[in-house]
């Protein structure tokens, strides 16, 4: 009897209940105020010192294209195989520490000038570094493969945490081999830049470069959205070209230069004298560079057979497997695409902050791994935007609030987009099959 | 009296001669300091190792934020005893009696929040987080000035080794409390998440509390934490029979919790939320409950940790040390509380003992890079842990039909496809 009488008051304690929507106004009044709070911080230092302010973006666009350039690792992993990937960190230390040694041993840098000594400085500098790039790349892509084969694969079939755990060790593996005195040592070792550094300020950037690069911004946005509107009146093939690589590299590449090298030729008088906004090459380097290696990504996954397989394989593995798509070398392809990119983010990385240290990939790594999280994993747009919301955050964070809270108040704002919007910002939501 | 199992009688009797044959040990120094705080050590690993057993293994929320909260436990409950080293009773009146009104505040919002349909989880979590505050402030504010001096007289009054024990219980509770506090608060709203976006964000948790402690001198009101240089000056009061009473308790909780009915709902959210919700479980109680449970039992053993070492560090709650209990669960078993306890032993016992003792000078450095290979040895041999499901029978849920979900559906069809370059 008193279980029913229980279940009667409980039920009539259910009907009694009212509706909770006033609550959660106010709640999200509250919220909104501490997010006002914050955007009030901000906009008073961006008014006191624009300069400061604008030059502190700067330096986080830089930071976040490096995040951009990891985190596509991760999140194309994740995509397919739903493994949070801990090695990747360590697959950016070692192509920090492969560009390290190719610059200083073996002098690779170099060997436009010493093979072809007529050549244009400038041209060979460029040479040089593409190489050096370029061997990190195959050098990061072959361990990531080797990462995959060994330690991933064999366990594809069994529980996820086993493969996850195996993870943790290969990135265990990786950091504490290198703390060995014969291997990487564990000291911080001085990186040697593959050029020259030079800051572009006020009057350095020609007049002529900065015309061609909003025009190129101007007429590739130009064109994707005739050709868009064209397509949407029924020309497919008009639709496919606004989507053309070249177009993004255009739209990517003329619109972020063109901004930073506009801002580097303002100077504004401010109460404590002018001040010249600067831009160094290295980062306009790290700019270039990832957003032309993130183009070419896209690419391979939107218009090639191996995107198409990437894709199909990401969507229901079995499914591509019965299409006669061989999802062992589909996934092996990824973890190479992947690697390549951060060996490549891992030289950059070095380059910007001139040191490599056997840990170095820890931090970056899981920062990346978080703006892949933020921009919605399983998505390459999302995970620029999301590294650059990343970079964002920890500069403005360490500059204007708190700098030892820089990296809590970016996990903070990890963990406040995962509440309002648990996708991710460019994520797919969920679907539950019951 | 008579309805005692035999099981019971074995696991009890067991521990009991372990206790015994320990302290003898320790007793007529068989044992050295050495190794004295290697046991301690794994006995605390072990408890925190156990309790991410519970929300991972047993509930399925895959956490990595267990050293945050060890932490959290470790730094709150070596804070009330050096305060009451130094003639200030103010940890105990705020870390324990503040954390029982927040506690009570608590249930008073819970009725208030049950009246209320159609509140949504942030909504849920702001008001837990403004009572949080309420009732630290009025334990702050309240209950400081007229609770200390009694205090202070009362235990003073005791003979000086009872206030030890005293102060050190109520530290331990203060460090489980507030541990528990914390994930509660975390969890309200995390938990809401699916598992591996859970993962991240309580890995940012970590993070976040080792940043905090970093900066406990500079930005929080804790200077005698000294922020990034370590607290020292914490009394070495954690005995054997502490360690061994903390251990038993948090067995006996955890397995009774299991075995109840709560527990069984635990467990069926592991198997599967959506089916576990259709037959009328709350899903969100069935995953906070072992979440903070969990995480009370890492608080506790940070404050035995904090009590043995006499030393923290923030260094030592960063991030990459989160994996060991995770490491020390997988490599046990997942969901067997034998082998993690086990295992947290023998890790510690390997990997800071003999180790460290056994290899010549100067090959320290090798151990991270031997253990991680005999980690992944072990994890392609035997991914399903040492122990795989084996429980001691005390233990041993009855009808225990336990399963471990594959990674994909498709799981175990490996060739059965031609495969064509694509």
């Amino acid at each position: 009897m008193a279980a029913v009488e229980r279940s009667r008051s409980k039920a009539a304690m259910i009907l009694k209940r009212r509706d909770g929507q006033t609550l959660n106004y106010i709640s999200s009044g509250i919220f909104a105020l501490g997010g006002m709070g914050v955007l009030f911080v901000l906009g008073k230092q961006l008014i006191n010192n624009p300069p400061l302010f604008i030059q502190q973006m700067l330096n986080g666009l830089q930071l976040g294209f490096i995040y951009a350039l990891i985190a596509l690792g991760y999140t194309m992993v994740y995509g397919i195989v739903k493994l949070i990937n801990f090695a990747h960190g360590d697959v950016f230390m070692v192509g920090a520490f492969t560009s390290f040694f190719a610059i200083s041993v073996l002098d690779l840098h170099n060997w436009p000038t010493r093979l072809i000594p007529g050549l244009a400085p400038g041209l060979s500098i460029v040479l040089g570094t593409v190489t050096v790039m370029l061997l990190t790349m195959v050098v990061s892509a072959v361990l990531a493969i080797v990462i995959e084969r060994f330690a991933y694969r064999p366990l594809r079939e069994k529980p996820r945490i086993a493969a996850l755990i195996t993870a943790i060790a290969v990135s265990f593996f990786l950091e504490y081999f290198g703390a060995l005195p014969f291997a990487l040592t564990n000291n911080y070792i001085t990186y040697p830049r593959p050029f020259e550094i030079a800051v572009f300020s006020a009057g350095i950037i020609p007049i002529g470069v900065l015309v061609a690069l909003w025009a190129l911004f101007g007429s590739s946005i130009g064109a994707y959205f005739i050709l868009r509107a064209m397509g949407k009146r029924g020309n497919a093939k008009m639709r496919l070209w606004a989507q053309h690589p070249l177009l993004q590299l255009g739209m990517l590449l003329g619109g972020f230069l063109a901004v930073v090298l506009t801002l580097t030729t303002l100077r504004i008088q401010t109460e404590r004298g002018v001040w010249d906004l600067s831009v160094s090459n290295v980062a306009l380097v790290i700019m270039g560079g990832s957003i032309l290696l993130q183009v070419v990504l896209q690419y391979i996954v939107s218009q090639t057979r191996l995107g198409k397989a990437m894709r199909a394989a990401a969507y229901d593995k079995q499914t591509a497997r019965l299409m006669g798509i061989n999802v062992d070398t589909v996934i092996t392809a990824t973890f190479a695409l992947g690697g390549a990119l951060g060996g490549a983010g891992g030289m950059l990385y070095a380059t910007a902050f001139k040191q490599v240290h056997h840990l170095m990939g820890i931090i970056p790594g899981m920062k990346a791994f978080v703006a892949a999280v933020l921009g919605g994993i399983g998505s390459i747009p999302g995970a620029l935007v999301g590294s650059l919301i990343m970079g964002q955050a920890e500069t403005l964070a360490a500059s204007f609030i708190s700098t030892p809270m820089r990296d809590a108040i970016s996990f903070s704002l990890l963990i406040i987009v995962l509440l309002f919007r648990p996708q991710g910002l460019f994520g797919e939501p969920p679907g539950e099959k019951v | 009296m008579k309805n005692i199992k035999k099981s019971t009688l074995t696991f009890f009797g067991a521990m009991l001669a372990i206790y015994i044959i320990v302290q003898l040990l320790l007793s007529l120094g068989v044992l050295n300091n050495f190794w004295r705080g290697i046991i301690f050590w794994g006995a605390a690993i072990s408890i925190v190792a156990l309790g991410l057993n519970l929300i991972y293994g047993f509930n399925g929320q895959f956490s990595l934020g267990q050293y945050g909260f060890y932490a959290l436990g470790a730094y709150a409950a070596a804070d009330v005893t050096w305060r009451w080293l130094n003639e200030d009773p103010s940890g105990i009146v705020v870390g324990f009696l503040g954390s029982a009104v927040v506690l009570g505040l608590y249930a008073l919002v819970a009725v208030f929040l049950r009246r209320f349909y159609n509140v949504r989880v942030t909504t849920r979590f702001l008001a837990y987080l403004l009572t949080t505050v309420l009732g630290y402030g009025i334990a702050v504010i309240g209950l400081r000035p007229l609770l200390e001096p009694l205090l202070l007289t009362v235990l003073n009054a005791l003979p000086p080794a009872v206030t030890q024990q005293i102060v050190f219980f109520l530290a331990l509770v203060s460090g489980a409390a507030i541990a528990g506090i914390a994930s509660f608060l975390f969890g309200i709203p995390v938990l809401s998440l699916g598992s591996d976006y859970f993962g991240i964000a309580t890995l940012g948790f970590t993070i976040i509390v080792k940043v905090l402690l970093d900066n406990t001198d500079t930005i929080l009101p804790f200077p005698e934490m000294k922020g990034a240089r370590g607290m020292v000056g914490i009394p070495q009061w954690t005995t054997w029979t502490w360690v061994f009473l903390c251990f038993l308790l948090v067995v006996v909780v955890m397995r009774n919790l299991l075995h109840s009915s709560t527990g069984r709902a635990i467990l069926s959210v592991r198997e599967d939320e959506r089916a576990a919700e259709l037959v009328g479980i709350d899903v969100t109680q069935a995953k906070l409950l072992p979440f903070v449970v969990g995480s009370v039992f890492a608080g506790l053993a940070g404050g035995i940790r904090a009590h043995d070492l006499a030393f923290l560090h923030p260094q030592s709650f960063n991030f990459i040390q989160s994996f060991n209990p995770l490491i020390i669960v997988v490599f046990g078993g997942l969901g067997s509380m034998t082998g993690t306890m086990i295992t947290g032993f023998l890790w510690i016992l390997l990997l800071e003992g003999a180790l460290r003792l056994f290899l010549p000078q100067g090959f320290e450095t090798w151990r991270f890079v031997v253990y991680p290979l005999v980690l992944l040895i072990m994890m392609l041999l035997r991914p399903e842990g040492l122990f795989g499901q084996y429980e001691f029978p005390y233990l041993k849920r009855p009808l225990a039909n336990l399963r471990t979900r594959s990674a994909s559906p498709q799981a175990g069809e490996a060739a059965a496809s031609e495969e064509v370059t694509p």
